[in-house]
């Protein structure tokens, strides 16, 4: 064990010293969730407004305003009826509110009105965006009619007589959605990579061959090894997480050990795979390339970070059933937007668990039939 | 007390056979060559003697140590030093040191006085905290070997441990090797540096996985026993070497740098000068001629041509 300590404690300096490994292990995921946070962005925000208010009364303003402060919406002009084909022509607007005669009288009387937003659909997805967002504001601005004016059966939904509920993101802001996958995404590659090229750039300067003529067993080199990368990956992932909920809004509504818990059998599973990759390639280029494979393009595409899995043929969705990241995605998004127990995802905890011991394992095998 | 004792050692790998059937011993404290072109089996030897590679039949005892029954305890009484200088380039001298301490399990007052030891035979007092690439080959090979007797083996292997290293330098690291040995330590060197193998006490020529010649640098002289070398210095030696290949008396030739050595057959009489006089016959322009005893390169050349 104190072998183990001296390979660990190697291994820590050596990272101190190589800038490029620090770096890439410290601040490439920050930067990486700083970009792909902010690109990955399926939120739309500034929607040029225009809004034909026929009613001109307290009511017809307050929604009016409602849609402004929202945040979503950017009231460009106000309108009447013959500007606005001209104006969505031009593009000057993307949407147009028009708020009917009567609204006022209608709101106190508790007659329904009909409100009208009319979208600009050239981009299909902005559109249903928008109009989702169009849909929460005027129904809540509808709620609040209603209990202004405690009118028993009073005015039904302006417009709507659906009423999606949107659960953890009611504002369904993607970010929320998209986080927890970057969080895995980046942990996974920085841990995979790192380990794997540690090990090759020994094999690859000759410091392997001396460290094996050393009474030292396979097992002490890879837990020295493990241990420094470890701590480095842990230490990112949370920066990751705070990053996150400082600049995203990231809520972390369950348990923090919980969330440690997952995040280091994640890691340690990544770390295994990453001594896999090392025990299989021979040159830093190759390690590198193979290491980003095997982590990059499952944890982007298999492990339901951005394609949902359900949606996948059968026979992809059976390829998932390796991707750690799954595992990892479902319990972090549990804890983190659900504020679920234990409970709820132990059985994904049980999946990393096996991973981990299962790429360990055949990494450790592995590397002990090169190390005599 | 042998060291190291070798008994038909043979390695295969696939069908090629890396090492086949070598029998050789080490005595304690002797420095030992293990001379050969590359890809002769040398490596492969040293690593079977390290314990990092299985033999595929044969035994060898290194330290009283079966390698093949017990590769640890091999390794706990060997140091061991590759062409490579593998010392972890981006940290310090110190760190390097620290490191290899802990891997030998080095640890108090111990390490602490061979720490000393390494820094003052390196001649790195004062560079403890540079890194070791910023090091001149010298210091880095001075280094390395410091960090492979770290722990006081009694027996050192050495692979090609001169390579890229100054005349100097070289000099330098050869007197530290003497002087291990004149502690008792047993040195395994493998060179390809003819000169250096001057230093050796005992030298093994191996050829093809083969070993071809084995004693001291004497005993391997005498494969010429009567047969003399005679040394010519001409103006044109690719033209003096078409002559004397031609003579009846000449066994056969090489190049020795700018002059031909010429290894004449055994039962010819006073033969220098009978060759002197046929090449002045045959107009070579001569400008020196002489006996010369066979040098270590000679010796090299005849065992590999007779092992053909």
């Amino acid at each position: 064990m104190r072998k183990a300590l001296a390979v660990g404690q190697k291994e820590f300096r050596q990272i101190a010293r190589d800038r490029r490994t620090l770096m890439i292990l410290l601040f490439v995921p920050i930067f990486f969730l700083l970009l792909y946070g902010y690109a990955l962005n399926w939120d739309i925000r500034h929607v040029r407004l225009a809004v034909e208010d026929r009613d001109r009364t307290t009511e017809s303003r307050a929604l009016v305003s409602a849609f402004v402060n929202s945040g979503y919406f950017d009231l460009v002009a106000q309108v009447t009826d013959g500007q606005i084909t001209g104006l969505m022509d031009r593009n000057e607007v993307r949407a147009v509110l028009v708020i009917p005669y009567g609204l006022s009288r209608n709101v106190q009387t508790g007659r329904s009105s009909l409100v009208e937003v009319l979208l600009n659909g050239d981009n299909a997805n902005t559109a249903t965006t928008v109009a989702g967002y169009a849909q929460t504001i005027l129904q809540s601005e509808s709620a609040r009619f209603q209990v202004t004016f405690r009118r028993a059966g009073g005015p039904r939904a302006p417009i709507l007589t659906v009423q999606p509920r949107v659960w953890y993101n009611p504002e369904l802001r993607s970010t929320l959605f998209l986080v927890p996958g970057l969080i895995a995404y980046i942990a996974m590659i920085t841990a995979v990579v790192s380990t794997a090229l540690s090990i090759v750039r020994e094999k690859e300067r000759g410091t392997m061959e001396q460290v094996r003529m050393a009474p030292l067993d396979a097992f002490s080199f890879i837990v020295g090894k493990t241990i420094p990368y470890f701590a480095i990956s842990l230490v990112s992932a949370i920066g990751i997480i705070l990053a996150a909920m400082a600049l995203f809004g990231l809520p972390v509504r369950g348990s923090w050990p919980l969330l440690l818990l997952a995040l280091s059998l994640f890691l340690v599973g990544a770390l295994g795979l990453g001594l896999l990759v090392s025990s299989l390639a021979d040159t830093q280029q190759v390690a590198f390339q193979v290491a980003l494979l095997a982590s990059f393009l499952p944890t982007l595409m298999l492990s339901g970070f951005i394609f949902p899995i359900s949606s996948m043929p059968a026979f992809l969705r059976a390829v998932t059933v390796v991707v750690p990241a799954k595992y990892f995605l479902i319990a972090l998004r549990g804890i983190v937007l659900k504020g679920a127990g234990i409970a709820t995802f132990w059985e994904e905890l049980v999946a990393l668990t096996v991973f981990a011991a299962i790429t360990l394992v055949l990494a450790s095998v592995r590397l002990k039939r090169q190390w005599t | 007390m042998n060291a190291i004792t070798v008994t038909d050692l043979t390695r295969r790998f696939g069908a090629f056979t890396a090492v086949d059937r070598v029998t050789f011993d080490v005595r304690q404290g002797e420095i030992f060559g293990f001379l050969g072109a590359n890809g002769a089996g040398k490596s492969t030897t040293i690593r079977m003697l390290c314990g990092l590679l299985a033999p595929t039949s044969g035994t060898a005892t290194v330290g009283g140590v079966d390698v093949s029954r017990d590769p640890e305890g091999v390794k706990r009484r060997i140091g061991y030093m590759s062409q490579r200088f593998s010392l972890y380039e981006q940290l310090t001298v110190d760190q390097n040191i620290r490191f290899f301490g802990g891997l030998y399990g080095l640890a108090g007052d111990r390490f602490e006085r061979r720490r000393r030891f390494v820094i003052e035979m390196a001649g790195l007092e004062g560079r403890e905290r540079t890194r070791t690439v910023d090091l001149a080959g010298g210091w880095r090979q001075r280094l390395a070997l410091g960090c492979a007797i770290l722990h006081e083996p009694p027996i050192v292997f050495l692979d090609e441990p001169t390579g890229g290293v100054d005349p100097l330098s070289r000099r330098r690291f050869w007197a530290l090797i003497d002087a291990l040995s004149a502690d008792g330590v047993t040195v395994l060197v493998t060179t390809h540096y003819l000169d250096e193998a001057e230093h050796c006490h005992r030298l093994a020529i191996i050829n093809a996985g083969r070993l071809a010649a084995i004693g001291s640098t004497d005993e391997l002289k005498r494969i010429f026993a009567d047969r003399p070398i005679v040394e010519i210095h001409a103006a044109n030696p690719v033209e003096a070497m078409r002559r004397l290949d031609a003579m009846p008396e000449v066994e056969k030739t090489s190049v020795f740098g700018t002059a031909v050595h010429a290894v004449l057959k055994g039962n010819v009489e006073d033969g220098a000068s009978r060759v002197s006089a046929r090449l002045a016959e045959a107009g070579v322009d001569v400008s020196a001629i002489g006996p010369v005893q066979p040098s270590l390169e000679d010796v090299f050349l005849e065992v590999v041509e007779q092992a053909r």
